[in-house]
């Protein structure tokens, strides 16, 4: 049942990701290059909506399912791994039309190709788990 | 209702529904970030034992993974049951500029030059889409999150670092888009 809830939630994100249409390359396209309001759309209403949900959520102290009380992770503070890393994402982003969500939603829709992107991310993140403690962050 | 469901959704209400993902996935007691499964499948893979990086008890993640196997599940579900049959409404102008760097757009999610299974007969197709995956994997991970931790659970929480890095998704997406791919097709 545990499982079976994370599992339906999944499936849900995979449905609003590609009728969203936030899964297709063309779009990722249009955003790059300000030609449509449609994902700066949906990222804006998500995160709008996201700002009052979370100081709602930390003003009236609501609890998780587990009863505790949630809690919000703080990013650490530095600048470089943000910096250079999300510009590194953006080149990626940018050329496969893809994040690592909408990857693996577009195999289930049947992008098989997708799947060498998919190779490529986790050989991407091996790489940065070999190199890590010598890049600046 | 299955009828609404089939078209394309408009921007607010596809905004507001990733909205409830990650509600829902706060109110479970975790946090809505996709890219941590990229490095999760890497430890499950044994990359533990090499790299210290990866050397983290994964179980913790499990249900991160139960919604990445949901993810492809949703994919499926919607082109087979909840596909719409009229074509992607792309701005003519995106259209034409695609066009002039070799991309045809025939109406579907992606472009065929990249990802029709006759362009992978082409082995500088897989070296662009193997190049552009590590980029995604590489950055997300150094970044520590892509778009779901960063863009939206980050920025919904005011964290000065997600907005760094959602300021980098975008010098990258534009350097790309504008400086490198028109020499890439």
């Amino acid at each position: 049942m545990k499982a079976l809830k994370f599992i339906l939630a999944g499936v849900l994100f995979g449905i609003i990701m590609t009728k969203s249409e936030a899964i297709s390359w063309f779009r990722i396209q249009e955003m790059f290059r300000f030609q449509s309001f449609h994902m700066y759309g949906i990222i804006g209403t998500a995160v709008t909506l996201g700002i009052i949900a979370v100081f709602l959520i930390k003003k009236l102290k609501l609890k998780s399912s587990e009863g505790q009380q949630i809690t919000f992770q703080h990013k650490e503070k530095t600048f470089y791994r943000y910096i250079i890393g999300g510009t590194i994402f953006g080149l990626g982003w940018a050329l496969t039309g893809a994040c690592p969500g909408p990857m693996f939603v577009n195999v289930g829709y049947g992008y098989l190709a997708m799947l060498i992107v998919i190779i490529g991310a986790l050989a991407g993140t091996y790489i940065y788990g070999i190199i890590k403690d010598k890049l600046p962050h | 209702m299955l009828e609404l469901i089939k078209q394309p959704w408009p921007w607010y209400f596809s905004g507001f529904m990733i909205l409830i993902i990650m509600l829902l996935l706060v109110f479970w007691g975790k946090s809505f970030g996709f890219s941590s499964n990229l490095r999760t499948l890497c430890t499950i893979a044994g990359a533990g034992k090499k790299v210290k990086f990866f050397n983290f008890d994964w179980k913790a993640q499990r249900w991160n993974l139960l919604f990445l196997v949901g993810a492809v599940i949703g994919g499926f579900i919607s082109s087979h049951y909840l596909s719409d049959p009229e074509d992607l409404k792309l701005s003519a102008a995106t259209i034409s500029d695609l066009q002039k760097i070799g991309i045809s757009f025939k109406g579907g999610i992606n472009p065929d030059e990249l990802f029709s299974v006759a362009s992978l007969k082409e082995p500088k197709v897989i070296l662009i889409l193997l190049f552009g995956g590590i980029l995604v994997g590489f950055g997300s991970r150094y970044a520590g999150g892509c778009t779901s931790g960063h863009a939206i659970s980050g920025l919904s929480n005011l964290q000065l670092p997600s907005l760094i890095a959602v300021i980098g998704f975008f010098i990258g997406g534009l350097v790309m888009t504008f400086l490198i791919m028109p020499y890439l097709f």
